[in-house]
């Protein structure tokens, strides 16, 4: 599995740099759209049939109003001639990349083996939520309980999704 | 927005209600069976969608509607806030600390603070949702003007 996981993530390295270096912006959509759904098996193949759903529904969505858009103005990437001042940033975004990567080859090294979980978080929550929380749902009793920063963030999002359809949708502003 | 035939407004008119119910059963039975806030809310603002969809958009005053549904969304968000700021200085200084006794599993009054916070992010999603609804609407209505 983890030569096909490797296969896969090749293939969406691959898409990315081609959807970032095509001059047809539809084709670099269609490499987009090819990073994105070779997400979705790799959440399949990791055993997160759930988050690939979401994937899926969420990389479609996006896809469809890209090509929306696209259609809409112009196919072709504009010309951009390359300027001196980039090489510096390339060059620090390169040493950053290099850093990062040095600090995720220490971190890996104290990860316990691929695809086997530590279950020591998942098994302390089915046994102890219900007397800790005192409710039946062991769902909500996460949710509210244990993972409450989370729950917060999920109820600002909605609220800000809210807001901005306010806002944009006003013609007349209020007085 | 036109409203529909009288089959359908009869219906709607019959079911809403039903809806609403259990919506709130939903919400309020959040630490027990399936669901919760975030469910039940969705349900509440459906029984409204529901009757708005069938009755048209002269059924309910919709620009003071959508003004009362945002306010009720912002005040169930500071409400929750303010629950679990409550945590912070009523319990051993911990953000969403469940203070309340947690009493006796099964019981619908039971778990603490928890259906407290499932009732005020069911009224955050209901009204939430009322209010991208009906903004939608009004913005119909503003531009076919």
């Amino acid at each position: 599995m983890e030569v096909m996981l490797s296969v896969i993530i090749c293939f969406m390295i691959i898409a990315a740099i081609v959807a970032i270096h095509a001059r047809d912006l539809l084709s670099a959509i269609i490499a987009q759209g090819f990073v994105g759904y070779g997400l979705v098996i790799c959440f399949l193949m990791l055993k997160a049939p759930d988050l690939a759903i979401v994937q899926i529904v969420v990389e479609t969505i996006t896809l469809i109003i890209m090509v929306a858009v696209v259609l809409d103005s112009s196919r072709w990437e504009l010309k951009v001639s390359f300027d001196r001042r980039k090489g510096g940033t390339m060059a620090a975004s390169f040493l950053f990349i290099m850093v990062l990567l040095a600090y995720f080859n220490r971190a890996i090294a104290g990860l316990s083996n691929f695809g086997e979980h530590t279950l020591r978080m998942s098994e302390a929550y089915v046994t102890d939520a219900v007397s800790q929380t005192g409710s039946l749902n062991l769902v909500t009793g996460i949710l509210w309980d244990f993972r409450g920063y989370d729950t917060l963030g999920e109820a600002t999002v909605l609220f800000t999704a809210a807001i901005g359809v306010l806002t944009i949708l006003r013609l007349t502003g209020k007085k | 927005m036109q409203g529909m035939s009288v089959i359908v407004k009869k219906t709607a008119q019959l079911m809403s209600g039903l809806i609403f119910v259990y919506g709130v059963y939903i919400i309020t039975h959040g630490h027990l069976t399936p669901g919760g806030g975030f469910a039940g809310g969705a349900l509440v603002a459906g029984a409204f969608i529901l009757l708005i969809l069938a009755n048209g958009s002269e059924y309910i005053k919709l620009k003071r509607q959508e003004e009362g549904s945002s306010v009720l969304e912002s005040t169930a968000v500071l409400l929750a806030l303010v629950l679990a700021t409550a945590g912070l200085v009523a319990g051993s200084l911990v953000f969403f600390n469940n203070f309340l006794p947690a009493g006796i599993p099964g019981r619908l009054i039971s778990a603490g603070v928890i259906p407290l916070y499932n009732i005020f992010i069911g009224m955050e999603v209901a009204a939430a949702l009322i209010t991208i609804f009906l903004a939608l609407v009004i913005y119909k209505e503003e531009i076919s003007k």
